[in-house]
Protein backbone atom coordinates (compact mmCIF):
# COMPACT_ATOMS: atom_id res chain seq x y z
CA UNK A 1 0.00 0.00 0.00
CA UNK A 2 1.08 3.52 -0.70
CA UNK A 3 2.25 5.57 2.25
CA UNK A 4 0.04 8.02 4.05
CA UNK A 5 0.38 10.79 6.62
CA UNK A 6 -2.78 10.34 8.67
CA UNK A 7 -5.36 7.66 9.19
CA UNK A 8 -9.08 7.72 9.88
CA UNK A 9 -10.93 4.61 10.94
CA UNK A 10 -14.60 5.20 10.14
CA UNK A 11 -15.53 1.54 10.53
CA UNK A 12 -19.08 1.00 11.74
CA UNK A 13 -20.13 4.54 10.88
CA UNK A 14 -22.90 5.24 8.44
CA UNK A 15 -23.62 8.06 6.00
CA UNK A 16 -22.72 10.92 6.27
CA UNK A 17 -20.27 10.36 9.15
CA UNK A 18 -17.33 8.91 7.15
CA UNK A 19 -17.38 11.96 4.88
CA UNK A 20 -17.78 14.44 7.73
CA UNK A 21 -14.97 12.84 9.71
CA UNK A 22 -12.76 12.73 6.63
CA UNK A 23 -13.39 16.43 6.07
CA UNK A 24 -12.28 17.10 9.65
CA UNK A 25 -9.23 14.87 9.32
CA UNK A 26 -8.23 16.67 6.11
CA UNK A 27 -8.33 19.95 7.98
CA UNK A 28 -5.63 18.57 10.26
CA UNK A 29 -3.11 17.73 7.54
CA UNK A 30 -1.16 19.83 5.10
CA UNK A 31 -1.71 20.27 1.40
CA UNK A 32 -0.14 17.37 -0.50
CA UNK A 33 -0.38 15.01 2.45
CA UNK A 34 -2.38 11.81 2.21
CA UNK A 35 -5.21 10.61 4.43
CA UNK A 36 -5.93 6.91 4.69
CA UNK A 37 -9.57 6.12 5.41
CA UNK A 38 -11.07 2.82 6.49
CA UNK A 39 -14.84 2.43 6.23
CA UNK A 40 -17.48 -0.27 6.31
CA UNK A 41 -20.36 1.75 4.81
CA UNK A 42 -20.86 0.40 1.25
CA UNK A 43 -22.11 3.85 0.24
CA UNK A 44 -18.66 5.22 1.00
CA UNK A 45 -17.24 4.11 -2.37
CA UNK A 46 -19.41 6.43 -4.37
CA UNK A 47 -19.47 9.07 -1.67
CA UNK A 48 -15.69 9.42 -1.50
CA UNK A 49 -15.51 9.64 -5.29
CA UNK A 50 -18.11 12.40 -5.20
CA UNK A 51 -16.45 14.11 -2.25
CA UNK A 52 -13.06 14.13 -4.00
CA UNK A 53 -14.57 15.44 -7.22
CA UNK A 54 -16.42 18.27 -5.53
CA UNK A 55 -13.71 19.33 -3.11
CA UNK A 56 -10.79 19.06 -5.52
CA UNK A 57 -8.93 16.59 -3.33
CA UNK A 58 -7.37 13.67 -5.16
CA UNK A 59 -8.71 10.17 -4.54
CA UNK A 60 -5.54 8.17 -5.14
CA UNK A 61 -6.97 4.81 -4.27
CA UNK A 62 -10.31 3.19 -3.52
CA UNK A 63 -10.52 -0.51 -2.82
CA UNK A 64 -12.49 -3.20 -1.05
CA UNK A 65 -10.84 -5.94 0.93
CA UNK A 66 -12.51 -8.41 3.24
CA UNK A 67 -15.73 -6.42 3.56
CA UNK A 68 -13.95 -3.17 4.36
CA UNK A 69 -13.31 -0.18 2.16
CA UNK A 70 -10.00 1.65 1.97
CA UNK A 71 -9.37 5.06 0.51
CA UNK A 72 -6.34 7.23 -0.02
CA UNK A 73 -7.20 10.88 -0.26
CA UNK A 74 -4.56 13.46 -1.10
CA UNK A 75 -5.30 16.94 0.20
CA UNK A 76 -5.26 19.57 -2.53
CA UNK B 1 -20.14 38.05 -3.22
CA UNK B 2 -18.40 34.70 -2.88
CA UNK B 3 -18.45 32.08 -5.60
CA UNK B 4 -19.16 29.44 -2.98
CA UNK B 5 -22.18 27.30 -3.76
CA UNK B 6 -25.15 27.84 -1.50
CA UNK B 7 -27.74 25.46 -0.04
CA UNK B 8 -30.91 26.71 1.59
CA UNK B 9 -33.15 24.32 3.54
CA UNK B 10 -36.54 24.86 5.13
CA UNK B 11 -37.04 22.35 7.97
CA UNK B 12 -40.70 22.00 8.87
CA UNK B 13 -40.90 18.66 10.65
CA UNK B 14 -40.10 17.79 14.24
CA UNK B 15 -40.13 14.01 14.46
CA UNK B 16 -37.06 11.86 15.02
CA UNK B 17 -37.05 10.41 11.51
CA UNK B 18 -37.59 13.74 9.78
CA UNK B 19 -34.88 15.40 11.85
CA UNK B 20 -32.31 13.56 9.79
CA UNK B 21 -32.67 14.89 6.23
CA UNK B 22 -32.00 18.56 7.03
CA UNK B 23 -29.02 17.86 9.29
CA UNK B 24 -27.51 15.15 7.05
CA UNK B 25 -27.78 17.31 3.96
CA UNK B 26 -26.62 20.49 5.65
CA UNK B 27 -23.58 18.90 7.29
CA UNK B 28 -22.58 17.11 4.09
CA UNK B 29 -23.07 20.22 1.99
CA UNK B 30 -20.89 22.16 4.41
CA UNK B 31 -18.22 19.46 4.11
CA UNK B 32 -18.39 19.85 0.33
CA UNK B 33 -17.83 23.56 0.64
CA UNK B 34 -21.38 24.86 0.40
CA UNK B 35 -22.43 27.85 2.40
CA UNK B 36 -25.52 26.46 4.11
CA UNK B 37 -28.53 27.85 5.91
CA UNK B 38 -31.47 26.07 7.52
CA UNK B 39 -34.66 27.93 8.26
CA UNK B 40 -36.65 26.14 10.98
CA UNK B 41 -40.35 26.76 10.96
CA UNK B 42 -43.38 25.26 12.68
CA UNK B 43 -42.57 21.78 14.04
CA UNK B 44 -39.06 22.06 12.68
CA UNK B 45 -38.29 24.33 15.63
CA UNK B 46 -38.21 21.25 17.87
CA UNK B 47 -34.89 20.46 16.18
CA UNK B 48 -33.34 23.55 17.74
CA UNK B 49 -34.09 22.66 21.36
CA UNK B 50 -31.12 22.08 23.65
CA UNK B 51 -32.85 19.06 25.04
CA UNK B 52 -33.95 17.08 22.02
CA UNK B 53 -36.89 14.86 22.82
CA UNK B 54 -37.84 13.69 19.35
CA UNK B 55 -40.21 10.84 18.76
CA UNK B 56 -41.17 8.64 15.89
CA UNK B 57 -44.58 7.12 15.25
CA UNK B 58 -45.89 4.58 12.80
CA UNK B 59 -49.38 6.06 13.03
CA UNK B 60 -50.23 7.70 9.73
CA UNK B 61 -47.02 6.30 8.26
CA UNK B 62 -47.85 2.97 6.63
CA UNK B 63 -44.42 2.89 4.94
CA UNK B 64 -42.48 2.60 8.19
CA UNK B 65 -40.73 -0.78 8.29
CA UNK B 66 -41.89 -2.76 11.32
CA UNK B 67 -40.19 -5.79 12.84
CA UNK B 68 -43.63 -7.45 12.84
CA UNK B 69 -47.02 -6.41 11.52
CA UNK B 70 -48.98 -4.43 14.13
CA UNK B 71 -52.64 -3.54 13.48
CA UNK B 72 -53.17 0.21 13.16
CA UNK B 73 -55.45 0.41 16.20
CA UNK B 74 -52.78 -1.28 18.32
CA UNK B 75 -50.25 1.30 17.14
CA UNK B 76 -52.29 4.03 18.79
CA UNK B 77 -52.16 2.46 22.25
CA UNK B 78 -50.40 4.35 25.06
CA UNK B 79 -46.72 3.54 25.21
CA UNK B 80 -46.47 2.48 21.57
CA UNK B 81 -44.87 5.74 20.44
CA UNK B 82 -42.27 5.52 23.19
CA UNK B 83 -41.54 1.94 22.26
CA UNK B 84 -41.20 2.73 18.55
CA UNK B 85 -38.91 5.64 19.37
CA UNK B 86 -36.63 3.56 21.55
CA UNK B 87 -36.54 0.77 18.97
CA UNK B 88 -35.67 3.24 16.22
CA UNK B 89 -32.91 4.82 18.30
CA UNK B 90 -31.44 1.41 19.11
CA UNK B 91 -31.53 0.41 15.47
CA UNK B 92 -29.84 3.62 14.39
CA UNK B 93 -27.12 3.16 16.96
CA UNK B 94 -26.50 -0.44 15.95
CA UNK B 95 -26.16 0.63 12.31
CA UNK B 96 -23.71 3.42 13.06
CA UNK B 97 -26.16 6.18 12.17
CA UNK B 98 -25.29 9.40 13.97
CA UNK B 99 -27.62 10.79 16.61
CA UNK B 100 -29.51 13.97 15.78
CA UNK B 101 -27.50 15.80 18.46
CA UNK B 102 -24.26 14.70 16.86
CA UNK B 103 -25.31 15.76 13.36
CA UNK B 104 -26.55 19.10 14.64
CA UNK B 105 -23.28 19.64 16.46
CA UNK B 106 -21.38 18.86 13.25
CA UNK B 107 -23.54 21.39 11.43
CA UNK B 108 -22.76 24.04 14.05
CA UNK B 109 -19.04 23.28 13.82
CA UNK B 110 -19.23 23.59 10.05
CA UNK B 111 -20.85 27.00 10.45
CA UNK B 112 -24.22 26.04 9.04
CA UNK B 113 -26.40 29.04 9.80
CA UNK B 114 -29.59 28.16 11.63
CA UNK B 115 -32.52 30.50 11.64
CA UNK B 116 -35.57 30.07 13.84
CA UNK B 117 -38.87 31.33 12.47
CA UNK B 118 -39.82 34.22 14.75
CA UNK B 119 -43.51 33.88 13.94
CA UNK B 120 -43.58 30.22 15.07
CA UNK B 121 -41.70 31.07 18.26
CA UNK B 122 -44.36 33.68 19.03
CA UNK B 123 -47.24 31.48 17.90
CA UNK B 124 -46.41 28.61 20.22
CA UNK B 125 -44.92 30.82 22.97
CA UNK B 126 -41.68 28.87 22.77
CA UNK B 127 -39.16 29.94 25.43
CA UNK B 128 -36.02 30.98 23.57
CA UNK B 129 -33.80 29.86 26.45
CA UNK B 130 -34.72 26.29 25.50
CA UNK B 131 -33.02 26.71 22.13
CA UNK B 132 -29.36 26.05 21.46
CA UNK B 133 -26.96 29.00 21.34
CA UNK B 134 -25.74 30.41 18.08
CA UNK B 135 -29.03 30.54 16.22
CA UNK B 136 -30.68 33.58 14.71
CA UNK B 137 -34.30 34.62 14.53
CA UNK B 138 -35.97 35.83 11.39
CA UNK B 139 -38.93 35.74 9.07
CA UNK B 140 -39.72 34.78 5.52
CA UNK B 141 -37.93 37.78 4.06
CA UNK B 142 -34.78 36.82 5.98
CA UNK B 143 -34.96 33.38 4.44
CA UNK B 144 -35.32 34.73 0.91
CA UNK B 145 -32.31 36.97 1.30
CA UNK B 146 -30.16 33.84 1.30
CA UNK B 147 -32.46 31.43 -0.59
CA UNK B 148 -32.75 33.82 -3.51
CA UNK B 149 -29.05 33.42 -4.14
CA UNK B 150 -28.88 29.72 -3.41
CA UNK B 151 -27.96 27.03 -5.91
CA UNK B 152 -30.12 24.44 -4.16
CA UNK B 153 -33.23 25.11 -2.12
CA UNK B 154 -35.01 22.30 -0.29
CA UNK B 155 -38.28 22.17 1.59
CA UNK B 156 -38.24 19.34 4.11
Amino acid sequence: MASFDAELDASGLNCPLPILKAKKALAGIDSGQVLHIIATDPGAIKDFEAFAKQTGNDLLESKEEGGKFYFLLKKS
Amino acid sequence: MSDEKKLAIIATKGSLDWAYPPFILASTAAALGYETQIFFTFYGLQLLKKDLDLKVTSVGNPAMPMPMPVPVLMQTLPGMQGMMTSMMKKKMKSKGVASVDELRELCMEAEVKMIACQMTVDLFDMPTNEFIDGIEYGGAATFFEFAGESDICLYI
